[in-house]
């Protein structure tokens, strides 16, 4: 009854968030209820037994990816009200063809059954019971099956974010920075002299 | 009461479906697609722990966090060419994005 009622109430929470994304006049806004979905579906990974992939959910989601939107959706100067100008002349066609989707894919689901011999199917059996934890289980299957996987993840990753830093790194022109390498060749010699000074004269 | 796959599987496909509208409903602005993108592969997320769950096999709890990298690395990626956009042109409309072409 409780895994129930909580299941309703963090769907609602995150429809009701995912509404309000898309919908929503102001694009502060729209990342708040982001971040509010991202919880809820954090919350309904937890009640699925899978706790490992709820706190990477909330870390990476949450921590990393709506955060970088709100950096820029604040950053960048963006006229929005004019972005917003003509929205409503593609919300028929939008909601005939979302409508039709939504219409198929609970068709298709909705009656989800698994068949019978599934269970030959199975590659990796999640323990009963509570010998290992979830994230122990992930990390053993991933670190051993899929080893290759987890690391071209990591070079995706990699290559992400020196992709991130060559597109926005710029030199302006007329900027006064540091520049360590000109300081740390910079010798006594070229800065100092020593003067002799005799007494009573000016120099 | 029992909460089913068909449960998670309707959530995933309306929160999949909210994704595709949000596109259709904001065409002009750029970071509200990146983020209705965001939500369809929150909708994917979804489906791949709940079949995991039900079928009683990690496999798809593997698969979710491949697809939580490559989501995250999108959004860098997308957000980064936004603002090199924005810098040279003023503006994140979608239809003056298509001067990207050669």
């Amino acid at each position: 009854m409780i895994l129930a009622l909580s299941f309703y109430l963090f769907a609602a929470v995150l429809v009701v968030s995912s509404v309000m994304v898309i919908s929503a006049r102001n694009p502060v806004h729209s990342v708040l209820f982001l971040i509010l979905g991202f919880f809820n579906a954090a919350g309904l990974m937890v009640l699925l037994g899978a706790e490992f992939i709820a706190f990477i959910l909330v870390i990476v989601y949450v921590g990393a990816v709506a955060v970088l939107f709100l950096f820029v959706v604040m950053m960048l100067d963006v006229d929005f009200t004019s972005l917003r100008k003509g929205a409503m002349q593609y919300l028929p066609l939008g909601a005939v063809i979302g409508g039709v989707l939504l219409f198929e894919l609970i068709t298709i689901f909705g009656a989800w059954t698994f068949a019978p011999t599934i269970q030959d199917n199975i590659v990796n059996e999640i323990a009963i019971g509570d010998s290992v934890t979830n994230a122990e289980a992930l990390g053993r299957l991933i670190y051993t099956d899929y080893i290759v996987a987890f690391q071209l993840a990591g070079l995706i990753l990699l290559v992400a974010m020196m992709g991130a830093i060559v597109l926005t790194l710029r030199k302006r022109a007329g900027v006064r920075s540091q520049k360590v390498a000109e300081q740390f060749a910079r010798k006594p010699s070229d800065a100092m002299e020593i003067k002799k000074v005799t007494s009573g004269t000016a120099l | 009461m029992i909460i089913g796959l068909e449960h998670y599987l309707t959530l995933a496909a309306i929160l999949f479906t909210l994704g595709i509208f949000g596109i259709f409903l904001n065409r002009k602005n750029m970071i509200v697609i990146l983020m209705s993108i965001e939500l369809m592969l929150l909708a994917v997320n979804i489906n791949f722990v709940a079949f995991s769950a039900f079928m009683g096999d990690l496999t798809g709890q593997v698969f979710a966090m491949f697809v939580l990298t490559v989501a995250a690395a999108e959004a860098a990626i997308g957000l980064a060419i936004l603002v090199v956009f924005f810098r040279n042109k003023g503006t994140i409309a979608v239809e003056d994005i298509a001067d990207l072409k050669g």
